[in-house]
């Protein structure tokens, strides 16, 4: 530093002076060095214990004792209350529901937003506008989308069954049909999410080298081929983190489902009513049992980690077969590391981590 | 006469084109201008993302009964547009009550996610001490773990603590986010070097005057976007303000349920209540949209 602001000679003498009566303030400074970094990250480990790890591991608690809203804890029950879960055809149901709608939205949904990227990837004019179009519906809150495309979606009175039956088409029954009402919600997360996701995979798309696009063309390919050869592959860990925030996101719906109709219950058959709802009904509605509504928190929590495996695993298989090794072969062919950007190098480690 | 003109004219520019179309080839497509396809494509992306907000304000501006007669709206909005807002605004379910709780829990959200977040990131990114690669890792891996699932408990925890039905509720478990951490992180590591943290050091700072005056200010981009996606991502929260607080102190979102629980007849109303909520996030989207959009997709490079 001293280069940077050369001191004259006389300040030499009071520096020294000063430096005598640094003791303390020494052993502070050290202190200082030793304890502040821990100090800086204990707020988040904290809060995370109390309102994160804490309410998980006492959910497995209360989800093995007798326990009531009003009341508060009962006697021990071992597994009684997953098994009463079980025995509800309803819990059954939910999960169907959440299942179909998860997979009526998620999928689309994936496709959809790489599409749309690789469009919004081109070199358009006013790039932003286009983007923040694309993001605008993810400021809609869940509860409002619901509202709206509850009412978009009404059986009678609906402007979509309007629409179809001026091309002359039936009406559909949005809510009273089960599959149709999982079509209807799903619409509603893609509605929100599709942007977002957009957007994610079309940053990832900018960080793909030039070169491999340009080794393709000179191999011959053309655009589609371009996009499942380069795009596609490069993707790969950008695709298994968008499918797994959508898992997790997904299985746990409840805005949109519950504002849905305006009893908030999924129908007069249950019909939409997901794992989620369900659990609220349990805890908080009429039967305030908070036994068994941990019982289907921690039943759902791992089915979401059963299936967040599992599309990790389907989706790395997905993404490899995609020929991989076309993407290796031009990576090998490619000018070297010229020009490559960080975010294109941290692809790198998962890229050989598919080798093995 | 005039002919020759026009002749150029349309040679012109179409000639030019096609000429970059060409070298756009030839360059591999980086370069090219794509053509009217892409963004008619991309004109339909836009009017779905609009229409149904559109559709709000259609109904908004209606009333019960030119609803129930015309499913399919006009295209211009009637009149009841402010007779409507002013008759939700007046009502029953507390909108004013709710939009200061919404703009309390998210304003604090945010300060607090940012705050925490930007001297966690410091300290991951820029400091060296025992431990730090695993607590690192901890924090990325409870990214991973579903909230919604501790509800169960988390509310008999607030309810023994005095915090149901108060704000503080919503408020401590979004004080903080793993995602804060890990995106502060990323980008202090980058953004701020070492050189900067030294030389105030040497200068005799201590380690949070080094963080207030060198850190922090490099954060500053990254910390406006934090702090408005933290926002938007409270403003639009449901669930738990949902479990936490009642009917007589809600959220926004809260607020708009219980109009189509009170007025489900009516949804010229609810569309009203709709729009009230959307509002705020559809200005604050206007003025700071581009950040949030750079944000999102900064973000998703590393993440």
């Amino acid at each position: 530093m001293s280069v940077i602001t050369p001191r004259p000679p006389t300040a030499q003498r009071p520096r020294e002076a000063t430096a005598r009566r640094m003791g303390f303030r020494q052993r502070m400074g050290r202190w200082d060095v030793k304890v502040s970094p821990y100090l800086y990250i204990s707020p988040f480990f904290i809060l995370f214990a109390v309102v994160g790890a804490f309410p998980l591991l006492y959910t497995a608690f209360v989800s093995v004792h007798e326990w009531n809203l009003l009341g508060g804890q009962g006697e021990f029950v071992g597994l009684t209350n997953y098994r009463d879960v079980f025995a509800q055809p309803t819990f059954l149901k939910a999960i169907g529901n959440t299942f179909s709608i998860f997979a009526l939205s998620s999928v689309p949904q994936v496709i959809a937003a790489l599409a749309l990227a690789a469009v919004l990837n081109a070199n358009l004019r006013a790039k932003t506008f286009w983007r923040m179009g694309v993001l605008l519906p993810f400021i809609v809150a869940p509860v409002a989308v619901g509202l709206i495309f509850g009412r978009l979606f009404a059986d009678d009175s609906g402007l979509v069954n309007a629409l179809l039956t001026q091309v002359g088409l039936e009406p559909l029954g949005w809510h009273s049909d089960r599959l149709t009402s999982h079509i209807a919600i799903a619409t509603m997360v893609n509605f929100r999410w599709t942007g977002y996701n957009t957007l994610i995979f079309l940053a990832a798309m900018q960080a793909v080298p030039q070169e491999l696009y340009e080794a393709a063309i000179i191999d011959g390919a053309g655009r589609l081929r371009q996009f499942f050869s380069v795009t596609v592959p490069q993707l790969r860990p950008t695709i298994i983190f968008v499918i797994i925030t959508a898992t997790i996101g997904g299985l746990q719906i409840f805005d949109e489902p519950r504002l849905f109709d305006d009893q908030g219950l999924g129908g007069p058959s249950r019909n939409w009513m997901t794992v989620a709802m369900y659990m609220y009904d349990v805890g908080w509605g009429n039967q305030k049992n908070f036994g068994r509504a941990a019982a289907i928190a921690w039943l759902l929590f791992l089915i979401i980690i059963v299936v967040a495996l599992v599309n990790f695993l389907v989706s790395r298989r997905i993404a490899t077969s995609d020929s991989p090794r076309g993407a290796a072969r031009l990576l090998a062919r490619g000018s070297g590391d010229a020009g490559r950007t960080p975010a294109a190098d941290a692809t790198r480690p998962t890229t050989a981590s598919k080798e093995t | 006469m005039s002919s020759i003109p026009v002749i150029a004219q349309s040679a012109g520019p179409g000639a030019a084109r096609w000429a970059a179309r060409r070298r756009g080839r030839a360059t591999g497509g980086a370069n090219r201008r794509p053509g009217w396809v892409t963004y008619a494509i991309l004109a339909v992306v836009l009017l779905i993302a609009v229409y149904p907000l559109y559709y709000t304000l259609q109904l908004a501006s209606s009333d019960a009964v030119s609803i129930a007669r015309n499913p399919i709206p006009s295209l211009v909005p009637e009149g009841n547009l402010f007779a409507n807002i002013a008759e939700v605004l007046g009502g029953r379910v507390p909108f004013g009550k709710a939009f200061v709780n919404s703009m309390i829990i998210s304003v604090s959200a945010a300060v607090s996610v940012v705050a925490f977040s930007t001297l966690a990131g410091f300290s991951f990114a820029k400091l060296r001490y025992r431990g730090r690669g695993p607590l690192l890792v901890f924090v990325i891996a409870t990214m991973a773990v579903p909230t919604q699932l501790g509800i169960v408990p988390m509310f008999i925890l607030f309810t023994e603590l005095g915090w149901a039905n108060n704000l503080i509720g919503v408020i401590v478990p979004a004080m903080v986010s793993a995602f804060g951490v890990f995106w502060m992180t990323q980008y202090l590591d980058q953004a701020l070097p070492y050189e900067l943290i030294e030389a105030a050091r040497v200068d005799g700072a201590s380690m949070i005057r080094t963080f207030w005056h060198v850190a922090l200010p490099a954060a500053r981009p990254a910390a406006a976007m934090l702090g408005l996606f933290t926002f938007v991502q409270h403003w639009v929260a449901f669930f738990w303000p949902f479990i936490i607080l009642t009917s007589n102190n809600p959220t926004l979102p809260m607020a708009v349920q219980l109009l189509q629980a009170n007025y489900f007849t009516d949804y010229s109303l609810v569309m009203a209540g709709v729009l009230v909520t959307t509002f705020p996030l559809l200005i604050l989207f206007v003025v700071a949209g581009r950040q949030l959009v750079s944000g999102i997709m900064a973000g998703a490079v590393k993440g």
